[in-house]
């Protein structure tokens, strides 16, 4: 319930960290994402995959409550030690949304400068300036930004800009009936997920883990981190998520030797040519 | 819960991260189960086993807490000779009688209790049809006080011991084989329930209200009441039976109620045949210990709300313009009188019973049966347009051309475009603002209904028929801001009380008999006290800090305001031993500070202020001078807990195994298979499934989920909700998906006695087969939330078209989370051939086992 530090110019990184371990899969993130942002309805299809009918995150889908079934050891067995047939049921809740990367691909390759990087270090794009070129939809190693079919431009979470430079959190963390989604100082997060880790390891859940919060990553640590209860491919999360842009530098100078290679090779021709 | 109340659901998580055990009892695995440390699949129905195995672990192991048990309860209160159990009576209690069809409860009394007088509303199916089980108000009726007593707990007709007999049979092993709870499951939630009851500790059972739809709802509460009494887990911190109620302020609704058989504040609504005027009413519905005793209060400052100058002395305060019951006028039975001409006019309010009641075409038959109907919702639901798209038209059942139903919609504001309060399931008032205005000719329900009073009050104007004489003298007079709203204030200030000063009352206690205060809902005096509006305050909670010597409340006092008195936890008299201390530290709530004393501690004491743990009272004292300073049950006239209800079921004074009214089983405790005493409509529109079929082999269970809301006509119109959960689905386990022959995503019609219904199949291990009974059962789940139009952006069956009309015969509320029903892959047939499928099986199925007492039928005049 942490309200954004108003827009100073000197506002610390904010970030969202989604603890999937107490979200009830209620979907009011996703509702009040819609509301608050003016999302479009995404189609009144009925899929079967549980009771998740969004599916993905994509041009007017912001944040996507996924739900996983799974079958578990019984909690109980015949002993009341834990030895059970196998044959429990878990079902796994967990509210999807953008990263926010530390370094965003998405960004990187905007021709236009539509995309920028806020006082907060969220990235966010600008619709009047989108020219809906579509080179960030294939840059976002989590196949998260989208174009929209009618206009063509492309969206995707902007972590409630206009709520934060208001001193409001997001519409989905304020939503949030059991705090799954909490805002705040990224560095504040990051502290209170580790803790919220051990807590969970201690209480006898060791699959708990953090997803995003590694500034070491593919894409330097996300500003929207979770903390999962499974492997994140269980999730439809990308298990080691690389910017594509990363090699951008190292590509170019690859290119740049070879031409230079090239061009030793041509001048050695026409000079070995002449003897 | 998680599912229907997720942000309730907050503070189960918190208390779960603080280390509370969370135990989710369901057919089904739901969000609830996710987030459960245990989840206990149980055939739906089967409920009364499983707590009164609960029951029965606690007194055979010992584990019941005592000193509070002996205080504090009627255990130690020896029962009548000539009461017979179900043990003896395979499956009835005595007093059953077959020529009423229902019970006389006089064998069920106190030994040395009141003969009670035996006429038709005293006992049996009319008795229960004119609300007889609220004739007592919320306090039960009258018992003798000084019944005789036992407190070593040993006589043999002592209720620990009646208790004991009565739930011998109720062990794990019948959990096992009636509910499909192994053994380890259920020893594991017998242990954590112990575990966590008595002095040091506290357990809280929570319920939705498909808890009460049962043919025996009011004995599955009963049941946990119980269980609850014999832990000492009422009237103490963390304890209680919580209901979650299913919607915004329906609490509110059963306090200043829209149900038939009540008046505000739980008086009962008075009947034709005993209540002729009010000295009979008070004579004998009032008890005249406890704090129902200043019955004549309450009522008299109700008409005076009502009738204001009108109401005097003389003339009885008005009483006689009171409705008399003489029958059964709960919605079902309102229903069957639209189809049988007796009901010509209908006002359906923020409901649409045509897709969300049990039994749609009943509704729908009946609607098209009207002279008139008045529609009052936020969007065209189907309970407005039936005439011109219901299923009935389809399948040539009803014709538009030859429905004469007159149909009025009507807009309606919603709750952000008006002020009011919401009273919440804990008994909490708190104020709503008005956020914007409503759109068009949208209004509140306060505009409407005062402008239809001014209406009709201006047509009747110049009547000098006594009839008229009610709505002519009614206060009426409420004022407006802006002259066309009235001040929602004003009527909280009524509902609230004033008096002789015109100021608000502060508290039900200066509520007077002789018509010098008001109040229009007496357990809401004090909401208003110094003529501020106390639900509007919202200051949260604070850690506890001893202020002004005084010690700090563990609620949030100043958070809205509760009923009665702003107390927070109900009886919590409880919370303190019979000496007025604290059971425990950990657990204490309110205590005896005899230095100054008065009950102290942090919550209003529910308690007479300064009345001594060791106060006895003298003889022949009346009201609450009648309780001693060790009955913390105020309201009850004996002050004490019930474990046994020696009157005011109307079905048993004690919960017993009962199957559903519509059962693939039979009953393997008693020969009486379902609730002798359950209402039935045994008529053309409502067909029942004969118990035992296969040709209804499955067990339906209808249920709403958090996307939607009931009806669905606050939120099929909706984009951003229809999306997230767009069709119907049937939720079927995969061997009963491979059993049918369907996979997931298909379409399957599931079929019942009543019609049948087209769904896309779910199939998932959060449904299984259970093994009840040395065969395998399965279990169909089905939202209800869809229907065929209205606004909706989404369509789909009713769901609840396929349940039948049976009732709780307490309540009057329908079965509709246990019945039977069949399931075969494809859609189902339109038109008339839908008609033949659904003739076929009933067709087919087996008549009625013999065994029931013979069906009561309707007396029509």
């Amino acid at each position: 319930m942490t309200t954004a530090t108003p827009a100073t110019g000197s506002a610390s990184r904010m970030g969202f960290f989604t603890d999937t371990s107490v979200c009830i899969g209620c979907k009011a993130c996703e509702v009040a994402c819609k509301e608050w942002n003016d999302v479009p309805a995404d189609g009144l299809d009925w899929f079967g995959t549980s009771y998740d009918n969004t599916g993905e995150l994509g041009a007017s889908t912001w944040r996507h409550v996924a739900f996983i079934e799974q079958q578990v050891p019984s909690p109980v067995g015949p002993d009341g030690d834990g030895g059970g047939d196998g044959d429990a049921t878990r079902w796994l809740m967990s509210s999807d949304v953008c990263k926010h990367c530390t370094h965003a691909g998405c960004l990187d390759v905007c021709p236009t400068g539509a995309l920028f990087r806020t006082e907060f270090d969220t990235v966010v794009v600008q619709s009047d300036v989108c020219n809906g070129c579509g080179y960030c939809v294939s840059a976002c190693p989590y196949g998260v930004i989208d174009r929209r079919a009618d206009d063509g431009r492309a969206w995707k979470c902007t972590m409630c800009y206009d709520r934060m430079r208001g001193g409001l959190e997001p519409a989905c963390a304020k939503a949030c009936p059991t705090d799954s989604i909490q805002f705040g100082p990224l560095d504040e997060l990051l502290e209170r997920a580790g803790s919220r880790v051990t807590e969970l390891h201690e209480a006898g859940t060791p699959e708990a883990r953090l997803y995003g919060a590694d500034p070491s990553d593919g894409v330097g640590g996300a500003g929207a981190f979770f903390l999962l209860l499974d492997e994140p491919e269980t999730y439809g999360l990308p298990p080691d998520p690389v910017v594509p842009t990363r090699y951008l530098g190292a590509s170019w100078r690859w290119a740049g030797a070879a031409a230079a290679a090239m061009l030793a090779v041509t001048a050695a021709a026409f000079t070995g040519a002449r003897r | 819960m998680a599912e229907c109340h997720p942000v309730a659901f907050q503070w189960v998580m918190e208390a779960r991260r603080r280390g509370t055990k969370v135990i989710h009892v369901d057919p089904r695995f739901t969000r609830t189960s996710a987030l459960a440390d245990r989840h206990v699949p149980i055939r739906a129905g089967a409920d009364i086993v499983f707590l009164g195995a609960l029951i029965h672990h606690v007194l055979s192991g010992g584990h019941d807490f005592r000193e509070y048990v002996v205080a504090y309860t009627n255990a130690a209160t020896i029962l009548r000779e000539d009461y017979a159990d179900t043990e003896d009576l395979d499956g009835l209690f005595s007093g059953w009688d077959p020529g009423e069809h229902g019970y006389d409860p006089k064998t069920w009394h106190y030994q040395g209790g009141p003969e009670t007088r035996r006429h038709p509303p005293e006992s049996g199916a009319r008795h229960a049809e004119v609300g007889g089980a609220h004739q007592y108000g919320s306090g039960g009726p009258v018992v003798h006080h000084h019944g005789e007593r036992d407190e070593t707990l040993e006589h043999p007709r002592c209720v620990y011991q009646v208790l004991k007999r009565h739930f011998a049979r109720y062990t794990p092993e019948l959990v096992e084989e009636v509910c499909g709870v192994p053994l380890e499951a259920f020893a594991e939630v017998a242990d954590a329930v112990v575990a966590n009851s008595r002095r040091d500790r506290t357990t809280a059972w929570v319920y939705s209200v498909g808890w009460t739809q049962h043919t025996v709802g009011v004995q599955y509460i009963r049941t946990a009441s119980i269980l609850q009494l014999l832990l000492g887990n009422m009237g103490r911190p963390g304890g209680g039976i919580l209901a979650l109620r299913g919607h915004a302020s329906i609490q509110g609704s059963t306090d200043i109620p829209t149900l038939f058989d009540l008046l505000p504040g739980y008086l009962p609504m008075p009947n034709a045949y005993d209540h002729g005027d009010i000295g009979s009413y008070l004579a004998d519905a009032a008890g005249t210990t406890g704090f129902w005793g200043n019955k004549r209060s309450y009522l008299v400052s109700l008409l005076k709300a009502w009738w204001g100058e009108a109401a005097r002395e003389d003339n009885e305060f008005c009483f006689e313009y009171l409705p008399r019951l003489t029958g059964d006028h709960g919605s079902y039975a309102t229903v069957m009188g639209q189809i049988d001409g007796t009901v010509k006019g209908y006002f359906v309010v923020g409901e649409n019973p045509a897709v969300g009641s049990s039994g749609g075409k009943a509704q729908r038959l009946g609607l098209a049966a009207l002279d008139w109907l008045v529609v009052r919702d936020m969007t065209l639901v189907e309970t407005a347009t039936f005439w011109k798209d219901g299923p009935e038209l389809e399948t040539g059942e009803l014709a538009t051309e030859s429905i004469g139903t007159e149909v009025f919609f009507l807009p309606a504001a919603s709750h952000v475009e008006k002020a009011g309060s919401f009273t919440n399931t804990q008994r909490l008032l708190q104020w709503r603002h008005k956020a914007l205005d409503p759109p068009g000719d949208c209004r509140s329900d306060l505009w409407f209904f005062h402008r239809l009073g001014l209406l009709v009050r201006d047509r009747l104007r110049g009547s000098t028929l006594q009839r008229d004489r009610p709505l002519l003298d009614l206060t009426w007079d409420y004022p407006s801001e802006d002259g066309e709203e009235p001040s929602p204030e004003a009527v909280l200030k009524e509902i609230n009380g004033t008096g002789p000063d015109g100021k608000a009352l502060s508290a039900y206690t200066e509520l007077q008999p002789d018509g010098s205060t008001s109040a229009g809902c007496w357990i809401y005096t004090g909401c208003y006290a110094g003529d501020s509006n106390r639900t509007a305050r919202r200051e949260p909670w604070r850690d506890p800090v001893v202020r002004d010597g005084e010690p700090a409340a563990m609620v949030a006092p100043d958070w809205g305001w509760a009923w009665p008195a702003n107390r927070r936890i109900l009886y919590n008299r409880a919370s303190a031993d019979p000496e007025g201390r604290p059971w425990s530290e950990r657990k204490r709530l309110i205590w005896w500070d005899a230095a100054s004393g008065t009950w102290s501690g942090g919550d209003v004491p529910d308690f007479e202020r300064r009345k001594p743990p060791d106060y006895t009272p003298a003889e022949g004292a009346t009201a609450q001078d009648a309780l001693s300073g060790v009955d913390p049950f105020i309201m009850q006239t004996d002050g004490k807990g019930w474990l046994f209800a020696p009157t005011g079921l109307v079905d048993g004074p004690l919960p017993a195994h009962y199957e559903p009214a519509e059962s693939p089983y039979p009953n393997p405790l008693y020969g009486q298979r379902a609730n002798p005493a359950r209402q039935r409509f045994e008529r053309p529109e409502n067909p029942a499934n004969p118990p035992e079929t296969p040709v209804y082999p499955y067990v339906l269970t209808t249920y709403r989920l958090t996307e939607h809301h009931t009806a669905g006509g606050m939120s099929r119109p909706l984009s951003y909700l229809s999306e997230l959960q767009p069709e119907p689905f049937a939720e079927i386990s995969p061997e009963l998906a491979a059993e049918a022959g369907v996979r997931n995503g298909e379409w399957v019609t599931v079929l019942t006695s009543r019609t049948a219904v087209e769904a896309r199949a779910l199939v998932t291990r959060r449904l299984r087969p259970l093994r009840v009974m040395g065969r395998v059962v399965h279990q169909v789940g089905m939202p209800y939330h869809w229907g065929w139009g209205g606004d909706g952006l989404v369509t789909g069956d009713a769901a609840n078209d396929l349940l039948p009309i049976v009732l709780d015969p307490n309540v009057h509320i329908q079965e509709s989370k246990a019945v039977t029903c069949a399931l075969f892959p494809g859609r189902r047939p339109r038109g008339a051939e839908l008609l033949d499928l659904v003739e076929r099986h009933r067709r087919a199925a087996a008549p009625a086992p013999i065994g029931d007492p013979p069906v009561w039928k309707e007396e029509r005049t």
